[in-house]
């Protein structure tokens, strides 16, 4: 039986042994491969730079677990700039696995930045509503989220004292995973309320924000794991999602290798067949 | 009359939320909002039905000693446990150190990790298995598919450093998802668009309506 | 009977989500709007006693003009003034402007907001402000001096409410051919009494060879209506293929399972699969427990679809309705399972994993022109006449969208613009 042979009757738990360590390795022993910020990452970065000191963001953090290494560090940085630039944070939840992991999130990046909740940034916690909250956040934010996640009444922190709707902010940070997300709050939101957005997004929905890239309607986009880390080469940290760059680098060079090979050997079984 | 009065108010809502699109009016504007947040509520209720059906189910297969009942006592003990501890912790149950949180950042988020990075090996067995090159058509989205994975990756941009910036897979890549990626998806979303539309349209009017209430 | 109340709570949700609006969000698609009109605004801080002399206090802001913003309930004013002449970098005498609102040109005054020096707008949407009263406004410009009230009040301003929002023209125009189309091509197929065209679709013909396979091997089919609730019309119009599925899976005397995401779309999906049971002419065979309730949560959800795919071993895995993450998972497990597949899906970023690991796949509106398709129904197969002629006008006006623009005329995009 020739090599060929053997690899169409190839037990797919082998592949997943070889992605398995393809990825625990760099991220052991990281490459450090070099990073080219794209266009659309630029255009990000820029866009939160842009914005004045003192002026409100809003920022809606809609994942969970499942997609915290793609998010997460775009989360961190972005929080990271804003607060660098002094600006005033406000972060809502509208997917319902995310709260406590934001929260976290959100605790841990003011803390390191000297940021004090309530006054620099707050954390209106999760709704319950998709599209439905987006746009009773158009009337009214204090409404929508009357207390922020540790319970606190919003009117009386000093950083919502501004906070009305969405005309309070000079930008949308969308940094999501799936339902609700990007794609609706450039929906609902960016067509009815015309608030600039950028968003970070999970690597397979990055595609279909293309269009709305395109059309001005998004601002800037992070893409998944590799727009995370070309963001943090532009801010010159290296968190997260760069020490992971090595190892998608690694797993994308195998899954092509995984399509040659598969094709291969599909070819040397169909001679064969017909020999 | 059974059929006819569910439909009639389908009708008369559906289209008088299409009409608060258009019409800032308080006269409409209230209602809609507060039919929006009703609707919101009623949903969140739902999960009570859920709830109870989930319960039910596993029970009786716990009860029947069906072959996997040990898993269903697993996900009945699961259930139980959480919401009680929820109930107990009250409306604090997510502030730091609660047992909510402890099970939300020790088995909630571990589990949901592991199952999405399941993906990443799903990706190259499919990859393998499934991605034949057997037409011109399939030859090209394979081309497509290479550039792209590898242009996503530094180590892209790293084995092309040496062409014009221009034409590194970094740039193609880019090229790639942002015309021919970008055309065909805005076909497909233009199309999808519509049929929303018109199914949506066919529901208020009632043109489904056999199959939404059940009957012939 | 809940089915209905799930079609109302569905009308009320669906225009927020995904019905009316949609027109704005095909035509969206290229417009790219200009950047809207943000007032920064500070605290409103007591401001602090003028040091003695030292600074002059600033000049007054002139020229306060209010519009009442259009196209609204009455809830917001806009205001525009001219920057007091020492409102400038160099001499840095002003610090920012007041707000003030009264209902009577004699005070007494309250404070709206304040906002920073250069900024010369303003949009009075506070909670406090009323339709149809009249108030009068002033700009107090503030700097380390003190405060110099403007010399003149403005107004009566009065916030009205309007009965159609003018952006939005575009929308109904399109909204109204939209319909008149799909209901024209309704007419006349019921009117001519039989079916117009409609092209093959191989996944939807699969469907029932698929049931077919199952029953012939002995297992069940697996039926999976995507992970959304019932406000995604995809969740919607996977329930209604399901009413023509598990008729099928009645007539072939083959058990089907459901699994189901939310309790909403779990009560429908229940109704549907005893339907059609029913309209099999099977009701007895009807098991209550082929439709379960799962988890909202997407991979407790998968894990306990995947379950469901190792242990009972259906041979035909149907996969409609809205996905995310867990389409390549479900799909890889089933192929490992021997079954056949068949997937349909409106998001464009699973299709892919769809088309590589199933049988056949459905691509975006495919999916919605399913339940026409297996009912044959001249209705239903004329909605569907209808939306494609609508697809014919978005054509036309995305290439003359393109040609005006590329010859720097912008009426059509302005048009399409909507607020």
């Amino acid at each position: 039986m020739s090599a060929l042979d053997r690899l169409a009757r190839l037990d797919r738990r082998w592949i997943f042994l070889v992605t398995g360590l393809l990825v625990l390795i760099p991220l052991l022993w990281p490459l450090n491969l070099p990073l080219t910020p794209a266009p659309p990452v630029r255009a990000y970065h820029d866009a939160i730079a842009s914005v004045p000191p003192g002026s409100h963001v809003l920022v809606s953090a809609d994942f969970d677990p499942a997609a915290r290494p793609e998010l997460e560090p775009m989360l961190r940085t972005t929080l990271r700039q804003l607060l660098q630039r002094r600006c005033k944070v406000v972060v809502v939840v509208l997917y319902q696995g995310g709260p406590l992991l934001v929260d976290q999130i959100v605790r841990d990046v003011a803390a390191a930045q000297g940021a004090v909740y309530g006054r620099d940034l707050v954390n209106l916690g999760f709704k319950a509503g998709n599209e439905a909250v987006m746009v009773l956040m158009g009337q009214s934010i204090p409404n929508t989220f009357p207390r922020d996640q540790s319970g606190a009444d919003v009117r009386t922190l000093p950083v919502m004292r501004d906070v009305r709707n969405y005309s309070s902010f000079r930008l949308l940070v969308s940094i999501a995973t799936g339902y609700p997300g990007t794609k609706e709050y450039v929906q609902q939101v960016q067509g009815r309320f015309h608030i600039p957005i950028v968003a970070g997004v999970t690597a397979v929905t990055a595609p279909t924000m293309y269009p709305y890239l395109q059309s001005g309607q998004l601002r800037g986009l992070l893409g998944g794991m590799a727009g995370a880390a070309e963001y943090e080469r532009l801010m010159n940290e290296r968190g997260a999602a760069s020490r992971g760059m090595d190892a998608q680098s690694l797993a994308h060079v195998f899954v092509a290798l995984c399509i040659v090979l598969g094709n291969l050997a599909q070819r040397a079984r169909a001679r064969r067949e017909e020999g | 009359m059974k059929r006819e009065l569910p439909l009639f108010v389908t009708a008369v809502v559906g289209l008088f939320m299409i009409l608060s699109f258009f019409v800032p009016h308080q006269l409409v504007s209230v209602p809609a909002d507060f039919l929006q947040q009703s609707a919101v509520i009623v949903v969140a209720f739902g999960i009570v039905l859920g709830g109870a059906n989930l319960l039910r189910v596993n029970l009786e297969a716990v009860v029947k000693r069906q072959p996997d009942w040990p898993y269903r006592l697993v996900l009945i003990a699961g259930l139980l446990a959480t919401v009680v501890i929820g109930l107990i912790e009250g409306r604090d149950f997510q502030a730091l150190g609660t047992r909510s949180t402890w099970i939300y950042d020790q088995i909630y988020a571990p589990m949901s990790s592991a199952m999405f990075a399941l993906l990443a090996f799903f990706i190259a067995s499919a990859a393998f298995r499934a991605f034949r090159v057997r037409t011109v058509e399939a030859g090209l989205l394979a081309l497509a598919a290479f550039l792209v994975m590898l242009g996503r990756v530094p180590i892209g941009n790293a084995i092309t450093g040496w062409l014009p910036s221009g034409l590194r897979l970094g740039a193609v890549s880019e090229w790639i998802l942002r015309v021919p990626q970008n055309a065909a998806n805005r076909a497909i979303l233009i199309g999808a668009a519509l049929g929303v539309m018109a199914t949506g349209l066919r529901v208020i009017l009632g043109i489904e309506r056999s199959y939404l209430s059940g009957e012939e | 009977m809940l089915s209905w109340r799930a079609a109302l709570v569905l009308a009320i949700l669906a225009p927020a989500a995904g019905g009316a609006p949609t027109a704005a969000r095909a035509q969206g698609q290229a417009i790219i709007v200009p950047p809207p009109v943000i007032q920064p605004s500070r605290p409103a801080a007591p401001r602090p006693p003028a040091p003695a002399g030292a600074v002059p206090s600033p000049r007054p802001a002139r020229g306060l003009t209010w519009k009442d913003v259009p196209d609204d309930a009455g809830r917001a004013i806009d205001l525009q003034w001219v920057l007091s002449p020492d409102d400038t970098l160099q001499r840095a005498l002003v610090q920012g402007y007041d707000v003030m609102r009264s209902e009577n040109p004699g005070g007494p005054w309250t404070l709206v907001d304040s906002v920073a020096a250069g900024v010369d707008a303003y949009r009075d949407q506070s909670t406090s402000l009323r339709r149809n009263v009249a108030y009068f406004y002033r700009i107090d410009a503030y700097g380390p001096g003190g405060v110099t009230p403007q010399g003149s009040v403005t107004g009566p301003a009065i916030a009205v409410s309007q009965w159609f929002n003018h952006t939005r023209w575009s929308a109904l125009a399109l909204t109204m051919l939209f319909f008149a189309f799909v209901l024209f091509f309704i007419q006349s197929a019921q009117g001519e009494g039989r079916k117009p065209f409609v092209r093959r679709i191989p996944g939807i013909d699969a469907i029932e060879e698929a049931i077919g396979r199952a029953t012939e091997m002995g297992r069940p089919v697996l039926y999976v209506p995507g992970v959304q609730d019932i406000d995604e019309m995809q969740t919607v119009q996977s329930l209604i293929v399901l009413e023509s599925v598990a008729r099928t899976t009645a007539r072939y005397q083959t058990p089907i399972k459901v699994p189901v995401t939310y309790p909403i779309p779990f009560t429908i999906a229940q109704e549907m699969v005893k339907g059609g049971y029913l309209q099999a002419g099977r009701p007895e065979q009807y098991d209550p427990d082929s439709v379960q309730f799962v988890s909202p949560e997407q991979f407790a959800y998968v894990a306990a679809v995947t379950g469901i795919m190792l242990r009972d071993r259906p041979a035909a895995h149907i996969f409609l309705g809205a996905f995310f993450a867990e389409s390549l998972l479900l799909a890889e497990t089933g192929f490992a399972t021997g079954a056949i597949q068949v997937a349909g899906t409106a998001n464009a970023n699973q299709l892919p994993f769809f088309v590589v690991a199933c049988d056949y796949t459905l691509i975006g509106e495919e999916l919605f022109a399913a339940s026409a398709y297996l009912s044959g129904e001249p209705k239903l197969v004329g909605s569907l006449k209808g939306a494609d002629l609508m697809k014919l006008v978005i054509v036309a006006l995305v290439v003359a969208g393109c040609l005006l623009e590329s010859f720097g005329h912008h009426g059509l995009t302005q048009w399409l613009a909507t607020q």
